[in-house]
């Protein structure tokens, strides 16, 4: 930023002084020259040249390459690994050594966004579930997306990097001072590009660890869930939340859906058609099949990978019995588990 | 090769302007490059306005945080189409406007080489510019989504994804490519072949040079952007995977594609109108302009390197470290030839009896700001910083310095130019004195405050943002609307010049040099008809 300013001004200082003294209403007359003429005048006019090669290569070029063998080496001296990934319009965070994976969305009510309610202090910046890191650790971060291409950025980090469906990147982030840190997606990545916020809190080792044990507690939970029968209404409840939170951005918080790029659920033909094949099996393109497997080239993503199957057959449950269906139907998490098993 | 003054009876006539349909069919049939010029810069001007509306409600959209007056789905919508607009459907045919009206007159040739080509090129524009905003008028009838929501840059897997504006917007670009290689074609035939006796390519005008180097670099570049694009059609209808990992394809090498063509392209946009400022700067210095050769030398520098830098528009995807660090170099090597450029300018204009009417003004403005561009540019060439500013309203402040200030303010340094010579009427000094002040200091209002959005950490494209960017957003706001609004100006002058005013001298300016200032003004319909030497 120095150099650039420095060289804006001394340059246009040059032609300034000559705009004010080089007029014809000063009487100025015009001079012929077309170019150097001369060793001296040759030689001044590479002395530009030669303090822009140096500016370039040297002043800012050996630094900026330091910085960037520095910026891209993930490995050396990585204590954790985090795993992020890009889904439409949400973040996904996994702890591959700990087994912990959750997803974290916009916290921010749609009342404020319409503004018919008063914005908060962290409007749009604020999530449900924030990633947790250790402060003084060298966290190294990949990143991959489940659909478009995505940006993970926290300003404050100065790291940015794309995630991209199908490959693998990588970064990596060390956090000096406890604190909260908030960023966003920075990849156009459809409609709700504006509402994928990042937020991390740094917090010293021992409270990373405690968060980490409370958090694989939860999951533990939730994934035994899938071994006992859920009632009907259970699953209900459950899967109101669970559409509220993954679907309604899309199909709308009352089923309507946004014709015709995201179909309405209410009356589907998808929806209120079979649940499962005689033998119990997944019939394709049912909605069992949507949901699990999401559909190509389209916004509606794989939620077999993001939930698990007590959310999977609450949700599935939910949209089949409300939001103006009414199948009678339901599933229970245990046959998605099933179902999950054979299919992989 | 002077087929104009060859008389063969009863051909004369039609060669001689006596004879050629009158209304809206003379301008459909015209091969005349005046006419054809003439409309390319009409169409251009009613671009710029459409492509400026867009972005107004856009701007006003970002007047404050939450949403108010459109959805994202279309925010995103009037993003993409405003940038397609404003470089393929106004910036560009300006440019080749110029080259039709010019090139000619300056290189004392009696028309452009290939006359049917060229009407050809210019009626290929409007069904491209219809395809390009049509689905926005569908969407209103229920048909399809709108028009394509993905940003200018198409970038799949998003653009696969999309609704039938994405293939409106394929298909537009494709007609549009085809129109700039046969511009392009037609201009590098004119120019070698039919220049003035005496005038070798050592004498042709900066302007002609600027436009040989864009000739080239289009058709070098449209093929690959048609390819790529196609690429996106066929991932999108015939089930290919170019762009999707599952089939072995690979999202990023659509913006390898698309940037090999993007970032020429943004010399092809600029190259065109920066060959006109020397030539402006030495009329208003009553100067010759200083160093001739080294400019030649530097759009050619420019027009090469500019095909082997283009991954630094996507650092952030991850790239090996070696391809890092050879494209933060070889970026930053634009830099000399621009420098080169910058200091001819200013020793163009050194010592010279300088005055300031509008052009000069407008390419004194121009020096000034694409400045700013261009060392903004040196700061994104650095890696690691560029990790910092990438996808972040920095760039979008950037890009506008290079080509709003360094593109379409340097098309209204031309204008006013050589208005006087087209029209043979002076056009109103007070009024273009006034449109160069409210363009100056709104388009600094406006996009000053961005550089300041992006250092604060807000990412570009999106319609609602966090309530620290509230303040910057309503100075660039309030700056817009000023900006979009003293655009009016121009397109009355233009009106009132088009009309009447003061009657332009053969030569127009003072300090005027070049063939084009040796017709009278405006040019008969056919002019050059018997080739000028030049000594």
């Amino acid at each position: 930023m120095l150099i650039i300013t420095a060289l804006f001004v001394v340059v246009f200082a040059i032609m300034i002084y000559s705009m004010a003294k080089h007029r014809k209403s000063l009487g100025h007359p015009p001079a012929k020259f077309t170019g150097p003429t001369g060793r001296i005048q040759w030689f001044w006019a590479f002395v530009p040249f030669a303090i822009l090669l140096f500016i370039d290569f040297v002043l800012m070029g050996i630094p900026a390459v330091h910085a960037i063998i520095d910026m891209e080496d993930t490995k050396t001296k990585a204590d954790m690994v985090l795993k992020v990934t890009g889904m439409q319009w949400k973040w996904q965070y996994e702890y591959p050594e700990a087994g912990v994976k959750f997803i974290s969305n916009l916290s921010t009510p749609r009342e404020q966004i319409e503004n018919k309610a008063v914005k908060g202090e962290h409007y749009l910046l604020e999530v449900d579930n924030p990633v947790v890191l250790p402060v003084g650790k060298k966290v190294r971060v990949l990143l991959t997306s489940t659909d478009v291409i995505h940006t993970w950025w926290v300003p404050q980090f100065g790291v940015k990097r794309d995630a991209i469906p199908g490959f693998l990147r990588e970064t990596w982030v060390r956090i000096e001072k406890p604190g909260i840190y908030r960023g966003q997606c920075a990849e156009l990545c459809g409609k709700d590009h504006g509402y994928m916020p990042v937020v991390v809190h740094a917090v010293p080792e021992p409270e990373y660890l405690a968060w980490l044990d409370k958090k694989k507690a939860e999951q533990a939970a939730g994934a035994a869930g899938a071994d006992r029968a859920w009632s009907k209404d259970e699953l209900l409840a459950k899967g109101k939340d669970v559409y509220e939170k993954q679907c309604s951005v899309c199909h709308q918080p009352a089923g309507q859906g946004m014709p015709p790029a995201f179909p309405a659920l209410t009356g589907s033909k998808i929806v209120n058609g079979p649940l499962l094949s005689p033998a119990g099996k997944i019939i394709a393109d049912s909605h069992v099949d949507r949901v699990l497997n999401g559909k190509a080239n389209t916004a509606m993503q794989v939620f077999k990978g993001t939930l698990n199957d007590v959310e999977l057959a609450a949700v599935i449950t939910y949209e089949r019995n409300a939001l103006g269906n009414s199948k009678g139907d339901m599933i229970q998490p245990a046959q998605i588990k099933s179902l999950r098993q054979e299919n992989s | 090769m002077n087929t104009a003054t060859t008389t063969v009876p009863g051909h004369a006539d039609d060669h001689h302007g006596e004879y050629h349909p009158s209304g809206i069919l003379r301008w459909l049939t015209t091969t005349n490059h005046k006419d054809i010029g003439t409309m390319y810069l009409t169409f251009a001007l009613i671009m710029f306005f459409v492509g400026g509306g867009m972005i107004l409600a856009v701007r006003a959209e970002l007047w404050q945080p939450g949403l108010q007056l459109m959805q994202p789905e279309f925010f995103n919508q009037l993003i993409g189409v405003h940038a397609l607009v404003m470089i393929f459907a106004a910036l560009m045919p300006a440019a080749t406007g110029f080259a039709n009206w010019q090139i000619p007159l300056m290189i004392g040739a009696p028309d452009m080489a290939l006359p049917r080509v060229n009407n050809w090129g210019f009626w290929l524009l409007p069904p491209a510019a219809i395809l390009l905003t049509l689905p926005f008028a569908l969407a209103l009838f229920g048909i399809g989504e709108g028009a394509l929501a993905t940003g200018w840059t198409f970038y799949a897997p998003l653009s696969v994804q999309g609704g039938l504006g994405v293939d409106f917007a394929i298909f537009a670009v494709h007609i549009l490519g085809v129109s700039s290689i046969l511009g392009s074609i037609n201009i590098i035939v004119t120019i070698f072949n039919m220049r003035a006796p005496g005038m070798t390519m050592m004498k042709l005008p900066l302007f002609a040079w600027g436009w040989l180097i864009t000739a080239f670099m289009l058709i070098a570049t449209i093929p690959v952007l048609a390819g790529a694009v196609t690429m996106l059609l066929t991932d999108r209808h015939f089930g290919t995977q170019f762009f999707d990992a599952a089939g072995g394809g690979d999202p990023i090498l659509f913006q390898h594609l698309f940037w090999f063509f993007g970032h020429p392209e943004v010399y092809i946009l600029m190259l065109p109108i920066w060959g006109l400022v020397p030539h402006v700067l030495a009329t208003f210095s009553r100067k010759p302009i200083y160093g001739y050769k080294a400019q030649v030398w530097g759009f050619i520098g420019i027009g090469v390197l500019s095909v082997i830098v283009w991954a630094h528009h996507f650092f952030t995807v991850g790239m090996p470290v070696p391809a890092l660090i050879y494209f933060m170099f070889s970026t930053m090597l634009i830099s000399l030839p621009l420098a080169v450029l910058f200091f001819c300018w200013i020793a163009t204009m050194w010592k010279g009896a300088m005055s300031f009417e509008t052009p000069m003004l407008f390419a004194t403005g121009f020096i000034v700001l694409f400045g700013i561009a261009g060392l903004t540019g040196l700061v994104l060439a650095d890696v690691a910083a560029d990790a910092q500013y990438h996808h972040s309203y920095f760039v979008v402040a950037h890009f506008h310095y290079a080509l709003f200030a360094g593109g379409i303010m340097s098309v209204m340094t031309g204008v006013y130019y050589w208005l006087p010579k087209w029209t043979g009427h002076m056009y109103d000094e007070t009024l273009g004195k006034w449109h160069f002040w409210l363009t100056v200091v709104s388009f600094n209002l406006t996009f000053l405050p961005q550089f300041f959005l992006g250092l604060a950490g807000m990412p570009r494209r999106i319609p609602d943002y966090a309530l620290q960017f509230t303040e910057f957003n309503m100075i660039s706001t309030v700056a817009s609307f000023i900006l979009g609004l003293s655009q009016l100006l121009f397109a009355y002058n233009i009106w009132k010049c088009v009309k009447g005013g003061e009657k332009a001298t053969d030569k127009a300016w003072e300090g005027a040099e070049g063939l084009e200032w040796e017709l009278s003004s405006p040019p008969p319909y056919h002019s050059w008809e018997t080739q000028p030497v030049v000594k």
